[in-house]
């Protein structure tokens, strides 16, 4: 009835970005109170029902007690969920979400969604991203990039294929060409929709090498259940490599030498 | 039923004198009895559809995709028989994204506002709150069953997307622009039919607070009224304050569809391989403000009553006071008036201004609070009880711990760091499904068993809603708990085939286990659904007060003539007035003289 590759697991996947850290700490601080609370909560739910069972001839109490001592947990909740938004919950937010590493310091990476694929658009080593325009999109050009722009003549575009240099910011900025995706990867702990004339950003800085499925987040038509891509961690070394191939292939030189050689590019 | 005279503040506008037709008797009435019992008939109809939908969809997710050594020619027989019944749409027994999004899209609006809402607000609401404030009907009798007839033709409009061209709609029940926007035909019905169903929900929140505020009898302070009718009077005023704005914002999506406007369709936008033909400039974000400024309170709608019922049956079986009356009552209000401002907890990764989430995260966190005070009072109401645990306490009590797993688990999604990782997931389908499902439909169907004999005269059989108790709490968490464990690895919603996503695969096992929960589920409304049915005839004949309980529902006939009351009750003291010292009874009527 299962199929082979089909689990029952439990818990998070395996963390990635430099933040997943602080996420799954308070994943699982959070998962201890709520469990700690049911438990407790439960026990004394049952002793009730057990100990207040109707007997015969024995009435229920008709004075009760305790009504200032009820407000006592509602207390301690709210002391615990105002400590958590001081203490936690303004800092990672501010961080992961305004607290973006400086350009300069970061792999830049646009990405353009559409039904049903991720466009990715890479500065190339000139650190230049070229100019896109609705008019020049087609099958073959998804994202409408302008081969008049020279700036754009090294720009890298692949297609739901994202490959970033470990322990580096990558920046994503991002928006869609038609109905509002959400580019999501689990061992980031992050996701940020991507909404059609809007630009919205998501920065990681992955911790160790691998591969790591992008999936879509948010509703977009038929294919959003196909609707997959790859996120390759490289170490330096490796995606510099990738992209000398990547611009070879597409300037068409033989000899990726002649092309500038640190994948960062200059600003 | 008889008509009565001897009543004043008897409802203009219908007849006195006279036998009535059938029609006018049991079908184009306007006696808030029998209006509530069509509502309640027509949501469990309506419910049983959504659920049907759903099953559907938990088979494919089961084995969503055909296995290697698959063979097209040997279909098995569940297979076989989908794919002969629904053709194309699940070819070889195996779902069309399409048509998974339809059903999707279909089920979530049809259990929210053709189910669970009509059953709890307006099925129980209009049959009980009358009788407990001691009115003779609602204030707007006819409004009252025009309310009904909308709702209805707004249900079958809903459900007549299925023969537009590409079928239901498809875009989720929070149909999104621009996606809902472009999508197909069916799209514009369900725009037309929310408007229908809006309005029918409008029509009866002006008449649940006009009712409660002017109608009831002499001595029914509001301070005396009971815990069900201030949680329908809060969830009157939630309605009808946040229901115009989802009204309005589906209006504006129409007019985007088949008038070429642009609220929600930003500038150059495309569609396939072309630019949308719109001027462009709005937003799509817009149409998130205004759904979820409804959608939020909306979900208060779907708990309220439910928590109404839970209090009436709890202190009626436990032979005692409720706890903390006026707390409960405080702390829904609370929740009512928190409940405008924390709707953009829905929409932290929106793209919304970022700096906006911390405004949002404090106000949800803080609705908690009430929520917690209103369970700890229910908790503490048991206390020092003299429990009787018949059908409808059961369901009441079980309440108590999935309300409280349903709202624990919202406070991971409220805190925004811990929602970058969970929003969009299986986690939140498991948190608010946990709220709705064995949370306030099962309150609902414990409030059938326990109102039932008011309406109809006779006793539900107790054995048989036992087992269809343990056949429906038990079933409904083998469904929904496996999602926290889905939604906490990463599975994303709204996936017709998850399996095509590696990620997914580790918790895809956990999708076996829920279809044969689901599968027992349904078996397990087998006996409600025929307990409803033996006991309108078989059932243990009742009098006015089978449950020995002490509000003014239970101090008329069962069931009540038109007009209600033989005479205009006077209440002298409170509700819950159980096991008072020195009374020969465990119970004090709200209405029985000193």
């Amino acid at each position: 009835m299962i199929r082979e590759n089909w689990g029952f697991d439990l818990w998070l996947p395996e963390p990635v970005s430099s933040y997943a850290g602080e996420i799954d700490w308070l994943m699982n601080l959070l998962h201890v109170v709520m469990v700690g609370i049911f438990v407790v909560w439960s026990i004394y739910f049952v002793y009730c029902l057990v100990a207040y069972r109707a007997r015969d001839g024995q009435r229920g109490v008709y004075h009760q007690s305790g009504e200032k001592a009820s407000f006592i947990p509602d207390g301690l909740i709210l002391a615990f969920e105002m400590w958590l938004i001081l203490a936690f919950g303004i800092p990672i937010w501010a961080a992961v979400k305004q607290g973006t590493p400086p350009p300069e310091d970061s792999l830049q990476v646009n990405l353009v969604a559409q039904q049903f694929a991720w466009n990715f658009q890479y500065p190339g080593p000139d650190g230049k991203f070229g100019r896109r325009d609705i008019s020049l999109v087609s099958a073959s050009n998804p994202i409408g990039l302008d081969d008049k722009d020279p700036d754009g003549k090294d720009d890298i575009v692949t297609i739901n294929n994202l490959n970033v240099p470990v322990g580096k910011p990558t920046i994503l900025n991002m928006t869609s060409k038609d109905v509002i995706h959400d580019f999501q990867v689990v061992n980031l702990r992050n996701k940020q929709d991507v909404v059609p004339g809007m630009h919205t950003r998501l920065w990681f800085t992955p911790e160790k090498t691998g591969k790591f499925e992008i999936g879509c987040a948010q509703l977009c038509g038929l294919g959003h259940t196909q609707m997959v891509g790859n996120v390759f961690v490289q170490t330096a070394e490796e995606f510099a490599d990738w992209q000398k191939a990547q611009v070879a292939e597409k300037t068409g030189t033989a000899d990726a030498r002649d092309v500038a050689p640190t994948a960062e590019g200059r600003s | 039923m008889k008509d009565s005279h001897a009543h004043p503040g008897h409802g203009a506008g219908h007849d006195h004198g006279g036998p009535q037709s059938f029609w006018r008797k049991y079908v184009f009435s306007v006696d808030h009895k029998v209006i509530g019992i069509q509502y309640m008939i027509t949501s469990f109809l309506f419910l049983l559809i959504g659920f049907g939908m759903i099953s559907l969809m938990r088979y494919q997710l089961a084995w969503p995709s055909p296995p290697d050594d698959f063979d097209p020619e040997k279909l098995g027989m569940i297979r076989g028989t989908l794919a002969w019944l629904l053709g194309d749409r699940m070819e070889y027994g195996f779902m069309k994204p399409d048509f998974y999004n339809q059903l999707g899209a279909m089920h979530g609006t049809i259990m929210i506002f053709l189910g669970v809402v009509p059953l709890g607000v307006a099925a129980f609401g209009n049959f009980v709150v009358p009788l407990q404030i001691g009115a003779p009907d609602m204030a707007f009798p006819r409004l009252n069953m025009m309310s009904y007839w909308i709702y209805l033709v707004g249900g079958i409009v809903m459900l007549s997307s299925y023969f537009a061209p590409d079928g239901f709609p498809q875009s989720g029940w929070t149909s999104y622009a621009p996606l809902s926007v472009v999508a197909p035909p069916g799209q514009t019905i369900w725009c037309i039919a929310m408007i229908i169903i809006i309005t029918s929900s409008l029509f009866g929140a002006i008449n649940f607070i006009v009712t409660m505020l002017n109608m009831r009898c002499q001595g029914m302070s509001l301070g005396r009224m009971p815990v069900f009718c201030w949680a329908q009077l809060v969830t009157a005023v939630l309605l009808l304050v946040a229901f115009p704005v989802l009204e309005g914002g589906a209006l504006l999506q129409l007019l985007d569809r088949v008038a070429g406007t642009s609220f929600y369709i930003p500038k150059d936008m495309m569609y396939g391989s072309t630019v949308f033909p719109a001027a462009g400039g709005g937003s799509p974000i817009l149409w998130q403000h205004l759904f979820w400024f409804l959608a939020h309170p909306e979900v208060y709608v779907l708990l309220l009553p439910a928590m109404g019922v839970v209090s009436e049956i709890i202190a009626t079986n436990t032979r005692k006071p409720l706890f903390g009356y006026k707390e409960i009552v405080g702390s829904m209000i609370l929740i009512g008036v928190l409940s405008f401002v924390v709707w953009a907890h829905h929409m932290f990764l929106s793209g919304m201004r970022t700096s906006l989430a911390n405004l949002f995260v404090t106000t949800t966190l803080t609705i908690s609070v009430p929520s917690v005070a209103i369970l700890t009072c229910l908790l503490l109401s048991l206390r020092g009880g003299a429990i009787r645990f018949n059908t409808p306490m059961l369901f009441a009590l079980s309440f108590l711990p999935m309300f409280g797993i349903g709202g624990l688990t919202g406070l991971p999604l409220g805190f925004a760091p811990t929602d970058l990782h969970l929003h969009d997931t299986y986690y939140v389908i498991g948190h608010f499904h946990y709220v709705v499902a064995p949370g306030s439909l099962a309150a609902l169907m414990g409030a059938t068993y326990y109102w039932y004999p008011k309406m109809f005269g006779r006793r539900m059989n107790d054995t048989l809603g036992k087992i269809h108790f343990w056949m429906t709490i038990v079933p409904m968490n083998f469904i929904f708990f496996p999602m926290l464990f889905q939604g906490m690895h990463g599975m994303q919603r709204r996936l017709a085939d998850p399996t095509l996503q590696w990620h997914n695969l580790p918790v895809q096992g956990w999708s076996v286990i829920m279809l044969f929960a689901v599968v027992t589920l349904a078996i397990g409304q087998i006996p409600f659904l025929f307990n409803f049915f033996w006991s309108l005839r078989n059932g243990e004949v009742v009098e006015e007060n089978p449950w020995n309980s002490t509000t003014l529902e239970w101090a008329c006939p069962s069931p009540p003539p038109h007009g209600n009351f033989l005479k205009e009750p006077v209440v002298f003291r409170g509700p819950y007035e159980y096991s008072v010292p020195g009374h020969k009874t465990d119970y004090l009527p709200q209405d029985e003289a000193a």
